[in-house]
């Protein structure tokens, strides 16, 4: 290899000493948000950007969920067999043998990347936390629950806890501590994929998901 | 000169196309509406603005101890860093990367960097497939044409121009002028090209010193497609977007978003640490980060104009810039355009060759203002006005004093020696005073659309004393 590194660094640290110091305070202040007005800022930003969000309680979700997908007539439904919303999902699944088919593959992505490509129409995920300012939830894909399950099917669901919202990102990243260890892939997402790209006019449903359901467990 | 000739004539185009110029005109006046917005609350506009700016500025500060850092962090996480001093190492080291796999097809999300290395070109005369994902940068691919904006790359064109360009690159799809329809289409042909692509390619909006963490923001998904779907992922960046600490991001986050497009926050934030992990099952397998310079440690260099890398690339300046709005991003001839774009090309591809472009400016100061990150572009307009016709060689930037002429310098020194010297400046206003009758009417393109000026039969001098003032 060239030179390239050494030289840059040379370049730039021969100037460092002429530069002066910036005096930084990075005391960033949150607001002082109730668990009500987290969950209500949450809920209005998220709809703002064409977000379905639809208040659930800890025991019902998945009921919600089965009436959302026959609804909504999805000709099937990933999710995680070892994640953490598994045992909710099959129990409402076992109720009703009219919903979607529950599909779920154990290999690596590469091994059925086609089938989730092209032929899965919907997808449940968890989350690790939300921050109510903007009306975005953090994932931290984990190798239960890979990433793509929240990027590739047209349709992502996501479980979101109303106690794990945070009042801004900066509580969220000081709180989770996350300066001590990030994951392979971090996220912050609100709303379905958009562009406004042809004449600066919105529209939804680009390369992520076309459609973004949120059940926020209060 | 050339570089003049050449510059004036597309301005003159891009005035005469009234088209063009109405596309710019809807797109910017929206986009200064949502950022006006999105800021309702001046004060905390302000506060925000000078926090982004102490986090770059502290983060520059530190460039060399943070890059070092950043390098160290992201090689521990598995993260393999290559330094590229030119475009041409960087493109070099791109192609490496792709020859190493055997691969051809690659995927891009929207990185400016590679269009400031101008891979796509590189790459294909190499007989690689590069496709651009992004929605503006795949519809400017299409054409054959650069950015002329960038955050919307594809701004120049009216939905009816880019439903006929869709109709005559895929015949297959039925013709639509409706936006979303178009929007889908693309969805649809791009699909294929993640799920086949074996490299994928993105920007950088900031990398993270403390933990080695790449964070990209988008909103359409392919950002994360291109660092998701293929098995390799290669992210190119400027070596100025380290930033020291992760929480340093959040503010500069809600500046970027909100400065370029109103949104409180981008639909992604997407950040990487680390190829897939054992176990993972999914994530690219190796995870490349190419450190571009390009002539910014030059940059850095000189105390005043290191301000300009400072740049979160919002785009907010040329969208509240009276010429931008007029001539568009083509005009300018640089890969970026408006204010900021006047202040970096020079710097990076010398005054020699872009020293039109601080002189095309009104030094209104709307650029310097909305800036979130307060850069002084007016100010830094201005000093690159005196590098290019400065002639005692002690700055450093590149092809200072290209632009000076003999006839003006002449004529400043004229002006500065008969202002030092009272009598001489007297009997100059008296004689124009006297003359002022054989002005001409017509003095070059100044009167095309004005009035010629007339001197004054009295100058202010005169009637200052006429007023009773002495003179002190």
């Amino acid at each position: 290899m060239s030179n390239a590194r050494a030289n840059i660094l040379a370049r730039l640290r021969a100037r460092t000493a002429e530069k002066t110091p910036v005096d930084l305070d990075r005391g960033f202040e949150s607001p002082d948000w109730s668990k009500e007005e987290r969950i209500e800022h949450f809920c209005k930003a998220m709809r703002s950007v064409k977000t379905e969000v639809h208040l659930v309680s800890a025991t019902d979700w998945a009921n919600k969920l089965a009436e959302l997908a026959k609804a909504k007539a999805f000709k099937n439904l990933l999710y995680a067999p070892a994640g953490p919303l598994a045992t909710q999902i099959e129990a409402a699944w076992k109720k009703d043998s009219e919903l979607p088919v529950l599909v779920t593959r154990e290999v690596d992505v590469d091994g059925w990347k086609e089938e989730l490509f092209f032929d899965i129409d919907a997808a449940i995920t968890s989350t690790r936390s939300g921050i109510a300012e903007v009306g975005a939830m953090i994932l931290w894909p984990t190798p239960e629950e890979p990433r793509t399950f929240s990027l590739v099917p047209p349709v992502h669901i996501a479980v979101v806890e109303a106690d794990k919202l945070h009042n801004t990102f900066s509580d969220a990243i000081i709180n989770e501590k996350w300066y001590e260890g990030m994951p392979t892939n971090s996220l912050l997402i609100s709303g379905p994929s958009k562009s406004a790209d042809i004449e600066q006019t919105l529209a939804y449903g680009v390369h992520g998901p076309v459609e973004l359901i949120v059940l926020l467990i209060q | 000169m050339h570089q003049t000739a050449e510059f004036h004539k597309r301005v003159k185009d891009a005035l005469n196309n009234s088209q063009l110029r109405s596309n710019f005109r809807v797109a910017m006046d929206g986009l200064m509406e949502k950022r006006s917005n999105a800021f309702p609350d001046k004060q905390f506009l302000e506060e925000l603005r000078i926090t982004g700016s102490k986090l770059r500025a502290n983060a520059l500060v530190k460039q060399a101890d943070l890059l070092e850092q950043l390098e160290a962090n992201c090689t521990r996480n598995g993260i393999k860093v290559h330094w590229a001093e030119t475009i041409e190492e960087a493109n070099h080291i791109v192609l490496g990367i792709m020859d190493s796999h055997n691969a051809t097809r690659m995927i891009k999300g929207k990185s400016m960097v590679s269009e400031e290395m101008e891979l796509n070109h590189f790459l294909e005369a190499h007989g690689k497939e590069c496709v651009e994902s992004d929605l503006g940068e795949y519809i400017i691919q299409l054409d054959h044409e650069t950015p002329s904006h960038i955050i919307a790359p594809a701004i120049h064109k009216s939905k009816q121009e880019i439903a006929k360009l869709f109709q005559s690159k895929h015949p297959d799809i039925p013709y639509s002028e409706d936006i979303e329809t178009m929007t889908r289409s693309a969805r649809q042909i791009l699909r294929s090209k993640f799920y086949d692509a074996e490299i994928g390619l993105s920007g950088v909006n900031f990398a993270v010193a403390e933990t080695g963490t790449i964070c990209l923001v988008e909103n359409e998904g392919n950002g994360r497609m291109c660092t998701t779907a293929p098995p390799v992922h290669i992210a190119v960046t400027g070596i100025e977007k380290v930033l020291e600490k992760l929480e340093d991001v959040p503010p500069l986050l809600k500046l970027l978003t909100r400065s370029a497009s109103g949104q409180h926050i981008s639909t992604y934030f997407n950040m990487i640490t680390s190829p897939r992990k054992p176990g993972e099952k999914d994530g690219p397998k190796e995870v490349h980060l190419v450190l571009l310079d390009n002539q910014r440690s030059k940059i850095y260099e000189d105390e005043e104009l290191f301000d300009s890398l400072r740049c979160i690339r919002c785009g907010a300046c040329m969208n509240h810039c009276p010429v931008y709005t007029k001539i568009g991003g083509h005009a300018y001839g640089s890969l970026i355009p408006g204010p900021i774009g006047s202040v970096i090309e020079p710097q990076k591809f010398g005054l020699d060759k872009f020293g039109i472009l601080p002189t095309n400016s009104t030094l209104c100061g709307a650029c310097g203002e909305v800036c979130p990150v307060k850069i002084p572009l007016p100010k830094l307009l201005h000093r690159l006005r005196y590098e290019q016709v400065r002639n005692d060689h002690t700055g450093a930037t590149n092809g200072q004093g290209s632009r000076r002429s003999a006839k003006e310098a002449m004529i400043w020194k004229l002006w500065s020696w008969a202002h030092a010297r009272p009598a001489v400046y007297r009997t100059g206003t008296k004689v124009a005073a006297l003359f002022r009758g054989l002005m001409p009417n017509k003095m070059g393109p100044w009167t095309r659309v004005r009035t010629a000026p007339k001197i004054a039969p009295k100058s202010l001098h005169e009637l200052a004393r006429e007023e009773g003032f002495d003179n002190e």
